[in-house]
């Protein structure tokens, strides 16, 4: 089994690489841009096939290891 | 004082941290390598700054898991002196011996400079030599310095007098909320700062406002 975690920073909490990276996109001529937020995608491959306990161990990666979870929120995707 | 700095790959402040050491206590630091297991008897420990593991996934974030971070740990709750700077801060945070976390700095820049902080708090193992409103200057170089912590949490830090160094007024590199450059674990033996005392103990370096830090140690745990 496959997985994709994405960690982001937690709303509210001031993303200047995000800012810096939606001025550049302005200073392009793209208009429409408004907040932009970045974060970072980790892949992971599973040998877990149990769906259930694939996402509890993800999650408890995320806790430990994956995320501050002072600054930052994560989601978990599963693929076969 | 007994002392040991903590070695982890990709630390750069270390030899600061043991030329200070030992020009102030007389006595050889141990220089200890994050994947040893266990930390001498000593009565400080010292998490010195640098890019531990490349600041790979997040500052300090790998550090914290590292095999020596467990002894710190074990000995940290035993009450045993922690010092962390710069780096050694951002480890404390993420190995949850301080609260909040070390974020990119406000406007992205990496800096280097000189800087002042008030004393905020001389109650301390680690300030008792200072006295509250003291203004010191140590250089701090960081890209990752921002420190955040919710409100609650800074809260419950102001009101137990754990803030003790805040960037003098005009002076926060960083965006550090409230100004704050260095905080005391509750128990208040773990001291996690940004800016580098140990970089301020040698005329040859511009101030020498870092000696009382180690002095205030020396005179505490010896």
């Amino acid at each position: 089994m496959k997985a994709r975690v994405f960690v982001t920073l937690k709303n509210g909490v001031l993303d200047p690489q995000g800012k810096a990276i939606g001025h550049a996109l302005n200073n392009l001529g793209f208009d429409a841009v408004g907040e932009v937020r970045q974060g970072k995608m980790i892949d992971i491959e599973l040998t877990e096939r149990d769906e259930t306990r694939a996402r509890a161990s993800l999650k408890e990666m995320c806790e430990k290891l994956l995320a501050n979870t002072v600054i930052e929120k994560y989601e978990i995707e599963l693929r076969p | 004082m007994k002392s040991a700095v903590i070695v982890f790959p990709a630390s750069n402040c270390d030899r600061d941290a043991q030329t200070a050491l030992l020009q102030l206590t007389g006595i050889e630091p141990h220089m200890v390598w994050h994947g040893d297991t266990d930390v001498p008897d000593v009565d400080l420990i010292v998490l010195p700054g640098g890019f531990s593991y490349g600041d790979y996934l997040r500052c300090g974030a790998m550090a914290a898991q590292s095999h020596i971070m467990r002894d710190v740990k074990r000995k940290a709750d035993q009450g045993v002196a922690v010092l962390g700077i710069c780096n050694g801060f951002q480890i404390l945070t993420e190995a949850h011996l301080l609260p909040g976390a070390l974020m990119r700095n406000a406007d992205l820049k990496f800096v280097c400079q000189p800087v002042d902080l008030v004393v905020e708090e001389s109650q301390s193992a680690f300030t008792r030599n200072y006295a509250k409103g003291d203004r010191v200057r140590f250089p701090v170089a960081h890209g990752e310095g921002n420190y955040f912590a919710d409100e609650e949490t800074l809260e419950r830090l102001e009101g137990e007098g754990r803030v003790i160094f805040r960037y003098a007024p005009g002076e926060n590199p960083n965006g550090s909320v409230r100004d704050i450059a260095g905080i005391l674990s509750d128990k208040r033996n773990v001291l996690g700062m940004m800016p580098h005392p140990e970089r301020a103990c040698d005329p040859l370096l511009g101030s020498t406002t870092g000696r009382a830090l180690f002095q205030s140690l020396i005179d505490t745990l010896s």
